[in-house]
């Protein structure tokens, strides 16, 4: 009785073992937004390095808080945006910095690389360079509601009970901007930021009456549109195109104050075991026509140089109706957020939700 | 032998134990290390109550309890009115293969998952879903309506979510009730009211309780239905937990309410016990 439990011991003992090994080096655990590691990559990336890969698609939030949960454990490669990098490192250390000479640096826009190196610094190591990048503002349909130029035009009467928003952050900010206030410029001053979000909230609010809900994922923001149920929204710039694809009436407006503009980025878990195969994840998927493969599936661009060039035409005739020149200059790009800030805009999402 | 009988009993325990510890009663204890850290700087904490002031400081969080609480009781009442005559008519009135094949229809819907359910039901109610677009092609309502994104709509899928766990227990406890005693009821005089509240009702008790309880948990604890069906006007306990813990990255004051959750429901049971006469013991045994 007695030895066969210690073979059994050592048997499973052997098989955890086991496990371990072949869980090494050679896996890349990534952690994602949908789109953004298409089979077709991932098949490509396998065959030429011989590294496998294991897709868990998450949102900022939960790509977040998993990382916490474990300390940094879990993932060998995440994709959180670049806003939500320096607080939360300095918060709980997920991260580990990023050693920028095994990145291929020519193989990234300049501009998009450099901004995103000072974003994401936290005691002077870097932790992200840039991957995907795109902008929310608001989807219209041009034929019922071409009035909604703004976000705060989605509180107007003639569109009242046809609009949806998400009651998140962004739309925080979107309707600061909206109202003529800076958020951005308050992001180191608690009490400024705490009067503008409570003029925000007092707007949200008022506005309450005529929203028809508050949208929670992509699809069934797509679903609202699609059925007219909702005829204008906040949203991400590529739902906008999708649905535009589906319905020429829909379509992606960049707002008068500015659309709100993300990065997302590649950054290492504090205890991420496949480093290697995470740089050559990086690299890889930074050489444009890969990077091209990427815009197809997300429908966002990347921050890959020379990628455009194989981008499909009809995206780029969307990209280019939406943002013409000068909304591209007025896109306004999300600095990091200081840790804390988030109680008080989730104090704020907390009243509106809980308001009549 | 008594060893090994001893050993015998060990090892068919481990499991269990093993279970309740490590999944169970480990992780509350840290959620509730958890709820009574305090945030006072970037990565640092202190030991205090102050997650628990917050709660009941804040009027909203309060409120919020509150109205979870009286709409799950409410869940509960209109789930116990609908589920008994149903119980009642598959305990009683049917026999042999209509009973199995009514109680059948009763499972059914629990095949696919709570989600897929939920779907259903916003398909059915939203502005151009089925009721909106048949009401309209009757000639019933002019327009359009919205039927979804309303109190009355997440207690409709409260009340369908929790059917089948009123109906079961009813149903066993029903069943075990002798026709002889009914008939007796009425032989001595008694109307169908009476034989009903002397008779059916004291007998069907334990399953009345043990439905209700579970009911109201189920309710209480419930995050799909009122965050889907409720839309802007949810507003349900378990989406505020939800909310801290993921979007707000606020372990301390999630870990504080979902210790306040775990309280004041099991003191809404215990109440709710104490006010009706009765007790778990009666219940269970």
């Amino acid at each position: 009785m007695k030895n066969q439990s210690i073979t059994l011991s050592t048997a499973v003992a052997f098989a955890f073992m086991g496990a371990a090994t072949t869980a090494s080096a050679d896996t890349l655990r990534l952690l994602t937004w949908g789109g953004y590691a298409p089979e077709e990559v991932v098949a490509k990336f396998e065959a030429e390095t011989g590294h496998t890969v294991e897709v868990t698609k998450s949102n900022n939030e939960e790509m977040i808080a998993k990382l916490r949960a474990t300390g940094g454990g879990g993932f060998d490669l995440a994709q959180p945006s670049q806003d939500r990098i320096a607080g939360p490192q300095q918060e709980f250390g997920i991260y580990k910095p990023i050693d920028l000479t095994k990145i291929d640096a020519a193989q990234f826009i300049p501009s998009m690389l450099e901004a995103t190196k000072i974003n994401t610094t936290v005691d002077g190591a870097v932790y992200g360079v840039p991957h995907v990048w795109g902008t929310s503002g608001l989807v219209v349909d041009t034929k019922s509601a071409a009035s909604v130029q703004d976000y705060t035009d989605l509180c107007d009467a003639d569109v009242a009970g046809k609009v949806s928003y998400r009651l998140k952050r962004p739309t925080l900010i979107g309707f600061a901007y909206a109202m003529g206030l800076d958020p951005f410029a308050a992001y180191g001053d608690e009490a400024a930021y705490s009067d503008i979000m409570s003029q925000v909230e007092a707007k949200l609010i008022e506005c309450k009456a005529g929203v028809k809900t508050y949208w929670g994922g992509g699809d069934e923001l797509m679903g609202l549109m699609r059925s007219g149920e909702v005829v204008a929204s906040m949203a991400w710039d590529t739902g906008g195109w999708k649905l535009n694809a589906d319905n020429p009436d829909i379509t992606f407006v960049a707002p008068a104050s500015g659309a709100l503009g993300w990065v997302d980025t590649f950054v290492l878990p504090a205890k991420g075991k496949a480093d290697e195969a995470a740089y050559a994840w990086i690299n890889f998927v930074m050489q444009p026509e890969v990077a091209a493969m990427i815009t197809a599936a997300a429908g966002n661009f990347t921050a890959a140089q020379g990628a455009d060039a194989y981008a499909a035409d009809d995206l780029k005739a969307r990209y280019q109706a939406s943002f013409p020149p000068e909304a591209i200059d007025n896109i306004k790009w999300y600095p990091p957020v200081p840790a804390g800030l988030e109680a008080i805009e989730g104090g704020v999402l907390d009243r509106v939700k809980a308001a009549n | 032998m008594r060893n090994e009988a001893k050993l015998g009993l060990a090892l068919l325990l481990t499991p269990l134990l093993l279970w309740l510890s490590l999944l169970i009663f480990i992780p509350h204890v840290d959620v509730f290390l958890v709820s009574l850290r305090e945030r006072v700087g970037v990565g640092t904490y202190e030991t205090s109550l102050a997650n628990y002031l917050t709660f009941f400081n804040e009027p909203l969080y309060l409120w919020t309890f509150l109205r979870t609480a009286v709409m799950s009781v409410l869940a509960t009442v209109i789930t116990l009115l609908i589920a008994f005559p149903v119980s009642y008519y598959i305990a009683k009135m049917v026999k042999g293969r209509v009973q199995s094949a009514l109680f059948l229809l009763c499972l059914v819907p629990f095949w696919v998952s709570e989600l897929v359910r939920t779907f259903g039901w916003m398909i059915l109610l939203r502005e151009t879903g089925v009721f909106s677009s048949l009401l309209q092609f009757t000639g019933l309502s002019s327009g359009p309506v919205e039927m979804l994104y309303n109190d009355g709509a997440i207690m409709l899928g409260l009340v369908y979510t929790s059917m089948l766990f009123m109906v079961v227990p009813l149903v066993t406890t029903l069943e075990s009730l002798p026709d002889e005693v009914v008939e007796a009821g009425y032989d001595l005089g008694g109307n169908g009211l009476s034989v009903l509240r002397e008779i059916i009702v004291p007998h069907a008790m334990p399953g009345i309780v043990s439905g209700c309880i579970v009911v109201f948990m189920l309710s209480l604890g419930n995050y799909l239905t009122p965050t889907m069906l409720g839309g802007k006007e949810s507003l349900w306990f378990t989406e505020l937990i939800y909310s801290q813990f993921i979007v707000r990255f606020n372990w301390e004051l999630g870990a504080a309410f979902g210790f306040m959750l775990l309280i004041l429901s099991s003191a809404i049971v215990w109440g709710m016990l104490k006010l009706t006469g009765q007790s778990l013991e009666k219940t269970m045994g």
